[in-house]
């Protein structure tokens, strides 16, 4: 998801006999579900994951900016472009309350955002592939942020309160950026056959990179269950990717598109549609830094915060100088 | 020293006559810009008429271990409550 692969800072799940009483007491209280508050006790682990998922989170968000930013001066009418850029300005405002709930447990966002850059943490695999023409757009709106709701709706039950409070947020906001994505498209594929062919190529280009989002088969994921056992994450990593399945599949349907992967298919016993798995292969190499964007994107932020430096010191120079001036009155 | 921005607590009053409420964080070289940064952040889609910014060190929280002994005084005061006080239905509502 917008958090793949977050290794939780133990493997396995302790038992209770395994719990001191702090650390039973603390899991009485995930069982309860109840909210876990920044000045509670709580376990280093626990701490530790969070902050390591909330902040891959929150990098995702920020750097989801640049595939979309790529459009905004590029967008085919005014109508769009203003659109465009009131999601990309939500997505940086998303990416804040992620950093301000993770710097409620003592991580500065700065530190974050080294550590990005740094390479040290990550941020979606999604985001490392190309937005390579407008029909791109609307695709990554509706299906990028598509699988992302289906995320974090089941996140707004998180047992971290300010990482709740933040998922609640975003998702209000984030419908719009769905919805606008799926009107984009439908106005391509009910559009000339040559619309209608690019809306059908950026299906089939980023339909397995959005079910990748959802992280490796539960089978391979080997950090998840104690992050379950903490309600840090809430469904399983294909409980989640077969939901998207299934609420996408008949939006791509209604369209008149054909489906981006022949193994979709009803299947009336499950009650759920089957489908193909994505490359596992890809996506553990896109994860490693090697997708198609990877090293750009990574650029891109860099220059970004660099290029930004003499603003950010600047005004800090200007309120220290003006509260200075104020303490000598 | 830090060239980190500090740290600001926003609370929002929304339209319908409710008192102002935290909705969350940012960072901020002064007030003047916590509360340009905070419309930009917490009021893009309407949801207030009034910012406050407050920078996060100068709140005091209460700690959760003193939970018992700070809310002590209100548990034990049942009386506090109108539910404490039977009154017949004869009377009519109270």
């Amino acid at each position: 998801m917008y958090a793949q692969m977050i290794k939780t800072a133990r493997s396995g799940v302790k038992n209770r006999e395994e719990m001191s009483d702090q650390e039973r007491e603390f899991q009485d209280r995930i069982d309860r579900d109840e909210k876990i508050e920044p000045k509670d006790w709580m376990p280093d682990d626990y701490r530790a994951t969070l902050i390591r998922q909330m902040g891959q989170h929150a990098h995702s968000e920020v750097v989801g900016q640049l595939p979309e930013g790529n459009w905004i001066t590029r967008a085919p009418t005014l109508e769009r472009k203003a659109i465009l850029l009131a999601k990309v300005q939500d997505e940086a405002g998303h990416g804040l309350y992620l950093y301000s709930a993770a710097e409620t447990l003592g991580e500065s966002r700065d530190e974050l955002v080294r550590l990005l850059h740094e390479g040290r943490m990550k941020y979606s695999s999604i985001f490392n592939y190309p937005t390579l023409n407008w029909a791109d757009i609307g695709a990554v709106g509706w299906l990028v942020d598509g699988a992302a709701i289906v995320n974090q709706v089941a996140l707004q039950r998180t047992s971290y309160g300010p990482y709740s409070r933040a998922m609640i947020r975003i998702c209000k906001e984030e419908s719009f950026h769905a919805r606008q994505g799926y009107h984009a498209i439908m106005q391509m594929a009910f559009g000339t056959p040559a619309q209608k062919a690019m809306a059908q190529d950026a299906v089939n280009r980023l339909w397995f990179p959005a079910i990748m989002m959802f992280g490796p088969n539960d089978s391979e994921s080997t950090h998840s269950e104690q992050s379950m056992a903490w309600k840090i994450k809430v469904k399983s990593n294909d409980e989640l990717r077969q939901q998207f399945v299934d609420q996408t599949v008949p939006q791509i349907e209604y369209l008149g598109l054909d489906l981006p992967d022949p193994g979709i298919k009803w299947n009336e016993e499950r009650g759920h549609y089957d489908f193909s798995d994505p490359d596992w292969n890809e996506f553990f190499d896109v994860i490693k830094g090697n997708g198609p964007c990877n090293v750009d994107r990574l650029k891109d932020r860099v220059d970004a915060w660099e290029d930004g430096a003499w603003v950010r010191d600047g005004l800090l120079a200007h309120a220290r100088k003006k509260s200075a001036r104020t303490a000598a009155e | 020293m830090s060239n980190e921005w500090p740290l600001w607590e926003i609370f929002i009053r929304g339209q319908h006559g409710m008192s102002h409420r935290h909705v969350g964080s940012l960072h901020a070289p002064d007030a003047e810009m916590a509360i340009k940064n905070a419309r930009d952040v917490y009021t893009r889609r309407n949801e207030g008429v009034s910012i406050w910014a407050v920078e996060a060190v100068h709140i005091a929280a209460s700690s959760p271990e003193e939970k018992g002994p700070l809310y002590e005084p209100s548990n034990s005061k049942v009386y506090r409550h109108p539910t404490f006080f039977d009154i017949p239905d004869e009377v009519g509502s109270m």
